[in-house]
């Protein structure tokens, strides 16, 4: 049992870290804020979360797993509006999608040519 | 038959190094990022990195006092990044704008200058006129940087 727990626990370590790292090749790679947003804000706090979630199977103790859980929780609550506020404020004060977007359905209506 | 202990140890140490590559490209993102939304961006993913490297080393030491820093270390980023949005909101100008600023000032102050040579003579108003458009000019670079 315990084996099985600690096998758990490994794999998710190597998981979260690919996620990881995913999130920052996309963060490399993608062409304007709001795609790399979309990369780093999902990925990156998929991978946070697997990796303390791997650290609440591996703990032995109820409270620091009830910790860790608790962490997983907050990072899930505060990445997506963290990300949104800032997507908003970058939009509203004009940085312009890349030009190989297809679709932007916050343009206001006289600005569509 | 390979141990349980031997492929733990494996695994903690790939997670370090896939997290140590990650960390990297989010740096290079954020030195080379061409505007200041996209450093933020980078700052956020370096939280959540770090996050992870708090979780691998937490489980390679067996030190928990670690996920109470980890839940701090969350609780700052979110703060840093929403301040920074507020910061981004209340400037109110691109980095696009900002050069453009500068450039017109510039020009500005060189029209200004060729103007002010043409008449030849009064080097007292010549100096007047140039001074104030030389300031402008350079609170605009500062802007920039």
């Amino acid at each position: 049992m315990n084996d099985i727990l600690t096998l758990i626990s490994a794999a998710l370590l190597v998981i979260g870290s690919f996620f990881a790292l995913v999130a920052s090749i996309g963060l490399l790679r993608l062409p304007d804020l709001y795609t790399r947003m979309h990369a780093a804000s999902k990925a990156g706090t998929m991978g946070a979360c697997l990796m303390l979630i791997a650290l609440a199977i591996h703990a032995s103790d109820v409270g620091t797993m009830s910790r860790a859980l608790a962490g997983v929780v907050f990072f899930l609550l505060t990445a997506p509006v963290s990300s949104h506020l800032l997507a908003k404020a970058a939009y509203s004060v004009g940085y312009r999608l890349h030009s190989i977007s297809v679709m932007d359905e916050m343009k206001r209506e006289d600005e569509i040519q | 038959m390979i141990s349980v202990a031997a492929i733990f140890d494996t695994s903690v140490s790939l997670a370090l190094g896939i997290l140590s590559l990650s960390f990297l490209v989010t740096i290079y993102r954020i030195v080379k990022g061409p505007t200041l939304p996209d450093r933020i961006l980078g700052l956020d993913m370096l939280v959540a990195i770090a996050i992870g490297f708090i979780a691998v080393i937490g489980i390679k030491t067996g030190y928990t006092l670690y996920v109470d820093v980890a839940i701090a270390l969350g609780l700052v980023g979110f703060l840093a990044t929403v301040a920074f949005a507020r910061f981004v909101l209340s400037r109110g100008k691109t980095e696009d704008d900002i050069l453009t600023e500068a450039r017109e000032a510039a020009s500005q102050a060189r029209r200004e200058a060729k103007v002010a040579k043409r008449p030849g003579q009064g080097g007292a108003t010549t100096h007047a006129t140039a001074t104030p458009a030389g300031t402008g000019n350079s609170s605009g670079r500062q802007d920039h940087e």
